[in-house]
C-alpha cells in the first residue's frame, strides 16, 4: 500500500464521481439507506480567520482520529500575527491532517477536502486542491465585505470559478446562531462557536465517534457554562446537519490502520522533544536546568516543561537568549542538565556562549526549532536552512555534535541521544528540529520506560595527578583515552577546586595558556573529540529493497517523510529508488562515505539551498545533487518524486 | 563546617600568579578578600567565582576556589545558572564598569531585581583598562581617551543608582584604599540574603589614575567620604561638622551641622523597604570630586530567587509525587495495537 494510492481515485471517483455540480447539488440518497464508504485514506484541510479557531478543530480530529487507531500526519499554518487583519489573506490559518489506515509519514500532499470558512480561506487555499476535491463553504461569509476583502469581484460559490470541485454550501454561521439560541449565548458570542459546528459536520462525515469530543468540551468549557453549551449545540448541530440535510452522499470511513503492537499516543514535536529531554534526566539521573527565552516556534518546549516541577525540572524564562544559555551552562557547571531552546535568532545570539560551552568541554544542549530566515524571517513557517549555522556559526575552530530529528515522536529520541552525547563527550550539542515537526502531531509507539538506556555519567571524586613530589592535584583538563572528554568536577567537591574560562588553556592542567603549540594541540584535541563521536553513533541505515537501486535519497531532519512517501510512489511504479536519513549531522555515520561510494546518483532534498549537500560534497568529493524548496512549507511527496524519476530519466 | 582545621589567606589563594599591572587597585581587594574569607565560615570547595571579561574579571583565576571566566557581560547569568542549580553554594560575581553596565547591563539589572542568592563585586576604574583605554558607561562627561580625541559625549550611570533602579535589595560602595571598610561591606554584602551589589572604587593607575583622588586619598577622605551607619544621622568631616538631610524634594543634600541642628540631619535607616531615600543618597555626589557616600545604603529583605524555585518544585512533589516517567508519557490518552 502506498501514499499515492488514494487521491485521484478517491476524490473523483467517490465525491466528484457521483456530485459533479457545484451549489446544492442533492443526491437521491436518504440518510436510512447511507451506508459509510471506506477509504484508505483523507487529507483534510481545515481554514479560516486566524480567529476562527481552526488550529483548535484541527486538533481535535486529529486527537479522535488518532483514538480511533487511524495513522496520521498533521500540518498547521498559521500566519505569525496574533490577531491578523479579519476576513484577509493575511490574517488566513489552516490546519491539514492526513488520516489513514496504513501507516503514513507526511500530512499529505494535496487536500481532498477543505472546509472554508470565509472566503479569504478559500482564495489561499484552493490552488492547492486538486480537480475534484472538495470544498465545505461556510455561506454566510461569503457575503460581500469578505469578498472584497478576499480579492473576489464576485461571489464564486456562484459562478464557475470552482467548476472542478465538488462544492458543498452550509450556512455554518446562520445555523450555529439558531442551534445555540437556547444556551442564552448573544448571537455576536454563538457565532463563535462555528467551528465546532464544523468540527461536527467532519465528524460526522468521516464517522469519527464523537464522544473524545463531548468529554473534551465538557472539560474545557466547565468553567464558562453558556461557552460550553454553544459549543456543544454547534458541534451536534454539525453533526446532525451531515446526518439530515442530505446534500451529502454517503458519510465515509478509515479504518484503524494496522501499526506495529504496542501502545500509542498523539504526540507533538516540541513535547516529544520536552519528554525526551524529561526522560534524559531520568537516565541520567540528574536535573533539568532548562532555560530559554520565549521564541516561535520554541516556546511550547518551555511551556511543557516548566509544567513537569515534579521531576524536579528547573524552568527559567530568562531576560534574553543569551542569559538563557548562559544560565545553563552555569547550571552544567554546578552539575546538572543545562538545556536551552531558540529559534534562528536566537541561535545567533547564542553563539559566543556556545563557543565558550565548547570550550569549557561541559555537557549542554541547544534545541534550535528553525524557521524560515533570515533575520526574523518567517516565525511560523518552517525551514531546515539553520544547518550551516549549527555547524560553523562560531568563531574559531569550533565544532560540535549535531542531532536532528526527523518526525514529531522522533523529537523524543532527538532530544535524548543529544542529551546522551553532551554528558558522556562534556560538549555542547544543538539538536535540530523545525517548525513543521514541532507543531505537527502523529501517533507514536512510545517507548517503554524500562528499556530506556542508562545515560548517566560519574562526577569526579579524585585528584587525578600525580606530581613529581608524590603528591596529587586536580587537574580540568586531562582526558578520558576513549572519549578524549575531560573530568567533571563539581563545586562542592574538596579538594578539586578549579577554575575554566574562555581563554585557551594548557593541555591538562586548564591553566591559562598562550603558548603556540599548546594552542594547536587544544584545536586538534577538540575536533578530534568531536570526530571520534562517530564511533559511538549507529550507522546510517539504507533504505534500498532490491540493493541495486542507481539513485540514493538522503535527506535530513522534516524531509524524511516526504522523502520515504516519494520512494513508495517510485516503487509502486515497478522503479528502482534508494533512500536513507541522517540523524547524525556531525560527525556523519563512520559508514556514509562507503554508502555514496554504492551508488552512482544521489539526490538531497533540503528545505534550504542545499546545505547538507555542500556539506557531503566536501566532505565525500560526491556529486550530490540538490532539490531545494525554501517557501516556508515541507516538501511535497509529489516533487521529490518527480525529481528521482527525472535523475531516472524517465 | 565542622571543620577544626583553621583555614587561611593561603587556603583561599590559588597558585596562578597574578597578572594585574604593578601598582592596580584590583591587588588590594583581592588582598582584602582573600583574607577576609577564612572569616566567613565557607570552605573554599563551596565557594564560585564567576567573572565576564576585562582587568578584574581575571579575579576567579586567582581564587582557590571553584570559578568560571566566562564571557564579556554574562556573568551574572552564568552565576544565576550556578546558584538556581545548587542552593548550597557560596557565589561571587566579579564584574566592571564596562562588562558590567555597557555590555551586561542586561544581566546585571535583571539578577537584581530576580534577587538571586549572590554577591555582586564592581570594579568601577571608569575606564576600559584590558582594550587599554577607551571611556566606560561611568567616565565623566568629556573624558578624553584614546576613542574620545574630543571628549566623550555620554552621560554616566551612577553604579547605585542604577542597582537601586533594578529593585537590588543590598546596594553598597567601598573603595580599593581602605583594607578595613571593604571587608566589613564585602561580610555585610556575603551576609546578605539575595543579590547583594557592591561598587568599588578601584583606581587604574595606567589608564585612569587617580580617577578617585578627590575623595579617596587620605587627607581627602574626612571631608569627602560620607560613612553611612545604620540608625546614625548622616556626619561626615573631620569633626562631624557635615552632614546630609532631605530637602523638600526629597533629594539630599550636604548641610552644614552648625547651621541646622542635628534633628535636621537624615538618619541612614537601610532597612527602608521603599527605595526612595537610598536613591537620593545614591545622587549625593554625581561625581566621585564632592561628598560621596560610602557604606551600605540599603539592605531590605525579600525572598531570593532560588529558594523561590526550590519552593515551587518541592510543592510541585508535595501535590503530584515525585515525576514517574511511564505515567507522563501515557498522559493524555492512549490506545494499544495488538
Ligand atoms: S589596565 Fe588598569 S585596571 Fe587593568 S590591570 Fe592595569 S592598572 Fe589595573
Amino acid at each position: 500500500m502506498t501514499d499515492s494510492g488514494g487521491i485521484g481515485q478517491y476524490t473523483l471517483q467517490t465525491v466528484a464521481g457521483s456530485a459533479q455540480g457545484k451549489r446544492g447539488h442533492v443526491t437521491d440518497t436518504t440518510s436510512a439507506t447511507r451506508r459509510p464508504e471506506s477509504l484508505e485514506r483523507v487529507v483534510i484541510r481545515f481554514a479560516g480567520d486566524s480567529g476562527d479557531g481552526m488550529q483548535l478543530v484541527g486538533d481535535r480530529f486529529t486527537d479522535v482520529s488518532a483514538a480511533f487507531g487511524n495513522d496520521l500526519a498533521t500540518l498547521p499554518n498559521y500566519p505569525a500575527e496574533i490577531r491578523a487583519p479579519a476576513g484577509t489573506i493575511a490574517g488566513v490559518s489552516s490546519f491539514q491532517v492526513h488520516i489513514a489506515d496504513f501507516d503514513i509519514v507526511t500530512p499529505g500532499d494535496v487536500p481532498n477536502l477543505l472546509v472554508a470558512m470565509n472566503p479569504a480561506a478559500l482564495k489561499a487555499n484552493v490552488a492547492d486542491l486538486p480537480p475534484g476535491a472538495a470544498i465545505i463553504a461556510n455561506t454566510d461569509a461569503f457575503e460581500p465585505r469578505n469578498l472584497e476583502k478576499a480579492g473576489y469581484h464576485s461571489n464564486p460559490l456562484d459562478d464557475d470559478t470552482l467548476s472542478a470541485f465538488t462544492v458543498y454550501p452550509v450556512p455554518m454561521t446562520s445555523i450555529t446562531v439558531e442551534a445555540t439560541r437556547e444556551t442564552g449565548a448573544k448571537p455576536r458570542d454563538a457565532e463563535r462557536s462555528k467551528n465546532f459546528f464544523a468540527l461536527g459536520l467532519i465528524t460526522w462525515m468521516y464517522t469519527r465517534p464523537t464522544e473524545g469530543i463531548v468529554e473534551w468540551i465538557d472539560e474545557r468549557f466547565a468553567k464558562n457554562a453558556m461557552v460550553r453549551d454553544a459549543n456543544m449545540a454547534a458541534f451536534k448541530a454539525g453533526y446532525h446537519f451531515g446526518e439530515t440535510a442530505e446534500i451529502f452522499e454517503t458519510p465515509f470511513e478509515v479504518h484503524p490502520a494496522t501499526l506495529p503492537p504496542g501502545r500509542y499516543r498523539n504526540i507533538s514535536g516540541n513535547v516529544a522533544l520536552a519528554y525526551g529531554l524529561i526522560a534524559a534526566g531520568q537516565q541520567s539521573k540528574l536535573p533539568i536546568l532548562y532555560a530559554s527565552y520565549p521564541i516561535t516556534p520554541a516556546s511550547d518546549i518551555l511551556h511543557e516543561l516548566s509544567k513537569h516541577k515534579n521531576f524536579g525540572v528547573r524552568t527559567m524564562q530568562a531576560e534574553d537568549e543569551i542569559a538563557a544559555i548562559s544560565v545553563a551552562i552555569g547550571g552544567a557547571f554546578a552539575g546538572q542538565l543545562g538545556v536551552t531552546a531558540t529559534s534562528g535568532p536566537g541561535v545567533d545570539l547564542k553563539a559566543e556562549a556556545l563557543g565558550l560551552a565548547l570550550s569549557l568541554e561541559l555537557p549542554l544542549v541547544l534545541v534550535d526549532v528553525q524557521r524560515g530566515g533570515p533575520s526574523t524571517g518567517l516565525p511560523t513557517k518552517t525551514e531546515q536552512a539553520d544547518l550551516l549555522l549549527a555547524m560553523y556559526g562560531r568563531h574559531g575552530e569550533a565544532p560540535l555534535p549535531i542531532v536532528a530529528a526527523y518526525s514529531p515522536s522522533h523529537c523524543f529520541d532527538a532530544a535524548f541521544e543529544g542529551v546522551r552525547i553532551a554528558l558522556k563527550y562534556r560538549t555542547p550539542v544543538i539538536v535540530l528540529t523545525d517548525g513543521y515537526l514541532a507543531n505537527g502531531s502523529e501517533p507514536w509507539l512510545f517507548p517503554n520506560v524500562d528499556e530506556l538506556p542508562d545515560i548517566s555519567v560519574p562526577f569526579t571524586t579524585e585528584a587525578n595527578h600525580l606530581n613529581e613530589d608524590g603528591s596529587t592535584e586536580f587537574w580540568p583538563y586531562v582526558r578520558d583515552e576513549t572519549t578524549l572528554a575531560r573530568p567533571w568536577a563539581i563545586p562542592g567537591t574538596p579538594g578539586l577546586m578549579h577554575r575554566i574560562g574562555g581563554i585557551e588553556k594548557q593541555d591538562g592542567t586548564g591553566n591559562v595558556n598562550y603558548d603556540p603549540a599548546n594552542h594547536e594541540l587544544m584545536v586538534h584535541l577538540r575536533a578530534e573529540k568531536i570526530a571520534g563521536i562517530a564511533r559511538d553513533i549507529p550507522p546510517v541505515v539504507v533504505d534500498d529493497p532490491t540493493g541495486d537501486a542507481d539513485v540514493l535519497v538522503l535527506g535530513w531532519g522534516s524531509t524524511w517523510g516526504a522523502i520515504k512517501a516519494a520512494s513508495r510512489r517510485v516503487r509502486a511504479a515497478d522503479r528502482k529508488v534508494a533512500t536513507a536519513n541522517l540523524v547524525h549531522l556531525n560527525p556523519f555515520p563512520a559508514n556514509l562515505g562507503e554508502v555514496f561510494a554504492r551508488y552512482p546518483k544521489v539526490l538531497i532534498p533540503e528545505m534550504n539551498l542545499g546545505q547538507l549537500s555542500r556539506l557531503v560534497r566536501a566532505e565525500y568529493l560526491v556529486d550530490a545533487k540538490s532539490l531545494t524548496k525554501v517557501s516556508g512549507l515541507p516538501f511535497r511527496a509529489a516533487e521529490i518524486e518527480a525529481r528521482i524519476l527525472e535523475m531516472m530519466n524517465v | 563546617m565542622s571543620d577544626p582545621v583553621v583555614l587561611t589567606k593561603k587556603d583561599f589563594s590559588s597558585d596562578q600568579e597574578v597578572r594585574w599591572c604593578p601598582g592596580c587597585g584590583d591587588y588590594s581587594v583581592l588582598t582584602a578578600l582573600q583574607l577576609l574569607m577564612p572569616d566567613l565560615g565557607v570552605r573554599p570547595e563551596n565557594q564560585v567565582f564567576v567573572s565576564g571579561i576585562g582587568c578584574s574579571s581575571r579575579f576567579p583565576y586567582y581564587m582557590n576556589t571553584y570559578g568560571i571566566h566566562s564571557i564579556h557581560g554574562r556573568a551574572p547569568a552564568f552565576a544565576t545558572g550556578v546558584a538556581v542549580a545548587r542552593p548550597d553554594l557560596d557565589v561571587w560575581v566579579i564584574t566592571g564598569d564596562g562588562d558590567g553596565l555597557s555590555i551586561g547591563g542586561n544581566h546585571l539589572i535583571h539578577a537584581l531585581r530576580r534577587n538571586v542568592n549572590f554577591t555582586i563585586l564592581l570594579f568601577n576604574n571608569q575606564i576600559y583598562g584590558l582594550t587599554k583605554g577607551q571611556y566606560s558607561p561611568t567616565s565623566e562627561i568629556g573624558k578624553v581617551t584614546k576613542s574620545s580625541p574630543f571628549g566623550s559625549l555620554d552621560y554616566p550611570f551612577n553604579p547605585l543608582s542604577v542597582a537601586i533602579g533594578a529593585e537590588a535589595t543590598f546596594v553598597a560602595r567601598t573603595h580599593d584604599l581602605d583594607r578595613k571598610h571593604m571587608q566589613e561591606v564585602f561580610r555585610r554584602a556575603h551576609e546578605h540574603k539575595g543579590a547583594a551589589f557592591v561598587e568599588i572604587y578601584q583606581n587604574c593607575n595606567v589608564f585612569n589614575d587617580g580617577a578617585f583622588d578627590h575623595i579617596t586619598s587620605k587627607d581627602k577622605r574626612p571631608d569627602m567620604l560620607v560613612q553611612l551607619h545604620h540608625g546614625e544621622p548622616v556626619v561626615f568631616g573631620a569633626d562631624n561638622q557635615y552632614g546630609v538631610r532631605l530637602n523638600e524634594y526629597g533629594e539630599a543634600e550636604v548641610v552644614n551641622v552648625a547651621e541646622v541642628g542635628t534633628d535636621a540631619l537624615l538618619v541612614h535607616d537601610e532597612a527602608r523597604h521603599d527605595p526612595t531615600v537610598a536613591f537620593a543618597l545614591s545622587r549625593l555626589a554625581e561625581t566621585p570630586t564632592s561628598p560621596t557616600p560610602m557604606g551600605v545604603l540599603r539592605a531590605v529583605s525579600r525572598p531570593t530567587y532560588e529558594a523561590e524555585v526550590q519552593s515551587q518544585l518541592g510543592a510541585a512533589q508535595a501535590n503530584r509525587g515525585p515525576g514517574d516517567l511511564r505515567a507522563l508519557l501515557e498522559s493524555g490518552g492512549v490506545w494499544d495495537v495488538v
